[in-house]
């Protein structure tokens, strides 16, 4: 025993002085890791949110040399939006660099409901922007989960509230038939309880309707909406599917301008491969749209005319590829938060932690950063870790995305509760202790 | 030289049926247990642990578990993935409803026992038919188990999305919460469980199962009842099942959702029997070592050598690889890696001096 106790000792010194001459060693590097997809049935839709990522990573360092001088050491895995390869992803780039990994973006929801588990362990905070677990924007039970700019609750409150004003008012949705079309994994079915509670308060019905993994098998689904004659259809798809369901609902003749997607069915790829079927429909938008603002101009200066950007020119400004771009940017922005705290060095996962939970961007500093048009202000807080609750809705032409709404808040007073009982079932079945908001700074 | 067992006599019975008559071979699997209880946490890093070892470990036993059924007792299954959710989830509730028994042995062996009962129960479809049809009716209760815990908001505790998590996990007032601990569980049960899969296997019981795998009806002639025979290797199988799918949900996921025991988890534990080699323990080992183990392998390999190439690529490159590997050990080797081991250690007995 205490030979085996020796060997241990021997080997976590070991350990530690090897821990210190390679942070020693490193440069003024801050390291993040990626978790995206090039490949398998989602490749479609990932590849251009991990260009936008990438090349707003490569931006700050070219442009900027760094975070306040702290270069930016990015290093993609690919998890094929599979759970079990998205947590060997995690697990193998987690102690990366001279600090670890500095936060986590795992683009899938699946993916995300893992990691919530492992977060307060490793002390590395999950950004899951516009996706993941609808009640972590509680921080004061998902100390580590930060859904920023919105989750799936916000998003179907969103698209609820442009189908009443639409319908003119919430009352007149009375009768209405509302089909939910979703994938059939935590993404889809998020939006459910939201659903189900607005039905209830307005006397409409809802049905949703599962669609499996991958999603080009639809048919069912649809003969069934043929045959039900819904007012609304909703669409809460990824990839393949999403593309799918527009070809069938042109093929059985659902109007698309009754067809509502969130915000990740609302991209190019989800629309181009139906050509002229999909003319008419909707989607929900996270905040941003497709289209080139300040920040693409440094693009082209800093990347495109040097050779160095991940995408083609002409993909620059597709949603999801600025979609890239924003998730990327508010990361950034987090760092350099906590450096404002912590020192302007590499920070901890736990440092950076701090950073996004007291992030505040104003209008001047979107203005600043190139993404005014793109946001719109936030400020994320212990209580609140969504930060905003603002967005629009998009209509496909035939050709490209046009807004056609005005900016939308969802319903607080609807969210807020079912958040609120959400987040203490979790904490009350696992345990967990709930902090208080009143006395953080 | 080193491998050989002339002048090992056995005078008893109990010698001459042990489980490893040659001494080198109880040396080398006592020191590769040892080893791994005991050097094994000295070196391990967390990712080594709860990416190499842990799923490593747990789907040899599910692999053990379907080998049961197809490589000893010859009945194709394709639900295997439905009963490791059956194991999975029996467990989660029987966690989660029932605090007081908030022991990780009892909670999977509940899982285990749901998950038996759930297999005799699509068992009995295989005393009428056989073969490719019988694996058409298993499927059938993989993807009637896949929809049960998909809708059926009760198991999942109505959490919105389906996905159900846990936490505070102990035994025995052990709280295994780092992973090593998590691999010493892992590597208990499993290790109990090879016992007892190959004391059954090489008992009275795996000798029927291998009677009706080799020709039903001259096993019943001999007096070998179908009904009994297949359903014991039914529930033998899926218990070992599902015991491996709720330590898959407890042990490596923490949180999970039905799409973690879909049908590809299915295909992929049938791959590990079949590449492993059928009716063959150390197969199911060497099977889903070669199945976990080689896509990660292959996707770390480049960096490893400082070859930089694009995520894409990488990928893409994983997957032919890892594809042609198959194909090519299925060509050179049909029974398996297992069948390699045995002409290994065929060839080992004769060196240095071959004939």
């Amino acid at each position: 025993m205490t030979l085996r106790k020796a060997v241990l000792l021997g080997a976590s010194i070991a350990a530690a002085g090897l821990a210190f001459a390679s942070a020693a060693q490193a440069q003024n590097e801050q390291f993040i890791p990626g978790l995206i997809y090039r490949t398998g049935a989602y490749a479609p839709n990932g590849i251009p949110f991990a260009n936008g990522v990438a090349d707003y990573y490569a931006l700050v360092n070219e442009r900027d040399g760094g975070i306040n001088g702290v270069k930016i050491l990015y290093e993609e895995c690919d998890t094929g939006y599979a759970t079990d390869r998205g947590v060997e992803c995690y697990e193998r780039l987690k102690n990366k660099g001279p600090t670890g990994a500095a936060y986590v973006n795992p683009l899938s929801t699946g993916i995300t409901f893992a990691l919530t588990e492992k977060a307060p362990i490793d002390k590395i905070p999950v950004i899951s922007m516009g996706y993941g677990r609808s009640e972590s924007r509680d921080g004061s039970v998902f100390q580590w989960n930060f859904p920023l700019l919105g989750t799936y609750w916000s998003a179907a409150d969103i698209i609820m509230q442009h189908i009443a004003l639409k319908e003119g008012g919430f009352d007149k949705l009375k009768g209405k038939k509302i089909v939910l079309v979703y994938h059939d994994s935590p993404y889809g079915k998020e939006p459910i309880a939201l659903l189900e509670q607005r039905a209830k308060m307005h006397g409409f019905t809802f049905t949703p309707m599962p669609v499996t993994h991958p999603g080009v098998e639809q048919k069912a689904t649809w003969l069934q909406i043929r045959q039900n004659r819904p007012d609304y259809v909703l669409l809460w798809g990824w990839g393949v599917m999403n593309s799918t369901s527009i070809k069938e609902a042109a093929a059985v003749g659902f109007p698309r301008d009754k067809m509502f997607g969130v915000w990740w069915s609302g991209a190019e790829p989800d629309v181009r491969p139906a050509e002229g079927g999909a003319k008419g429909y909707h989607s929900a938008m996270l905040q941003h749209g497709a289209g080139q603002f300040g920040v693409h101009a440094d693009l082209k200066k800093f990347l495109y005319d040097k050779g160095k950007g991940s995408a083609k020119w002409d993909e620059v400004g597709e949603v999801l590829y600025n979609r890239g771009l924003v998730n990327a940017m508010l990361g950034v922005e987090s760092i350099r938060k906590a450096q404002t705290k912590f020192g302007k060095k590499p920070l901890t996962g736990e440092q950076v932690r701090w950073g996004i939970e007291n992030l505040e961007l104003s209008a001047a500093r979107l203005k600043e950063l190139g993404f005014d048009g793109m946001l719109q202000p936030l400020k994320v807080t212990c209580q609140d870790h969504e930060g905003t609750r603002a967005g629009r809705v998009q209509q496909w032409d035939g050709a490209k995305w046009v807004v056609v709404s005005d900016w939308y808040q969802s319903d607080d007073k609807v969210l807020k509760p079912m958040v609120d009982a959400a987040a203490k079932k979790y904490a009350d079945e696992k345990k967990l202790p709930v902090r208080d908001c009143s006395k953080e700074s | 030289m080193l491998y050989r067992e002339a002048g090992q006599f056995k005078t008893t019975y109990v010698a001459d049926q042990q489980i490893f008559p040659i001494l080198q071979d109880r040396l080398f699997v006592l020191a590769v247990i040892v080893a791994a209880f005991l050097a094994v946490p000295m070196f391990a890093s967390p990712y080594i642990y709860t990416e190499i070892l842990i799923p490593f470990l747990i789907l040899s036993m599910a692999a053990i578990g379907l080998n049961i059924l197809v490589g000893y007792c010859g009945q194709v299954s394709l639900g295997t993935g439905g009963f490791m959710a059956v194991g999975a989830y029996a467990a989660y509730n029987l966690w989660l409803r029932v605090p007081e028994l908030n022991n990780l042995i009892v909670v999977f062996l509940f899982g285990g026992v749901m998950a038996a009962a759930v297999g005799i129960l699509f068992g009995i479809p295989s005393l009428r038919i056989k073969g490719f049809y019988l694996a058409v009716a298993t499927l059938a209760s993989q993807f009637f188990l896949d929809w049960l815990f998909a809708r059926v908001k009760w198991l999942t505790n109505y959490t919105p999305s389906g996905s159900v998590a846990v936490g505070k996990l102990e035994v025995f007032g052990w709280h295994v919460d780092t992973p090593a601990d998590r691999y010493l569980l892992i590597l208990g049960l499993v290790v109990v469980a090879t016992l007892v899969a190959k004391n059954l296997v090489r008992g009275h019981i795996g000798r029927s199962w291998m009677a009706i795998r080799d020709m039903d009806i001259a096993a019943e002639i001999i007096g070998f009842r179908p009904l009994r025979t297949k359903l014991t290797a039914f529930a033998v199988s899926s218990f070992f099942i599902g015991v491996a799918g709720a330590m898959w949900a407890f042990l490596r996921l923490g949180a999970w959702e039905p799409l973690a025991f879909d049908i590809n988890r299915s295909f992929q534990i049938l791959f590990m029997v079949i590449i492993g080699g059928l009716g063959s323990l150390i197969g199911s080992f060497l099977g889903a070592a070669f199945i976990v183990l080689m896509p990660i392998l292959l996707n770390q390999l480049p960096g490893w050598f400082g070859v930089r190439m694009s995520t894409a690529l990488l990928s893409h490159l994983e997957f032919m690889v890892f594809g042609a590997m198959i194909v090519f050990f299925l060509i050179v080797e049909p029974h398996g890696l297992a069948r390699l081991w045995a002409v290994a250690k065929e060839k080992l007995r004769l060196w240095p001096f071959p004939h």
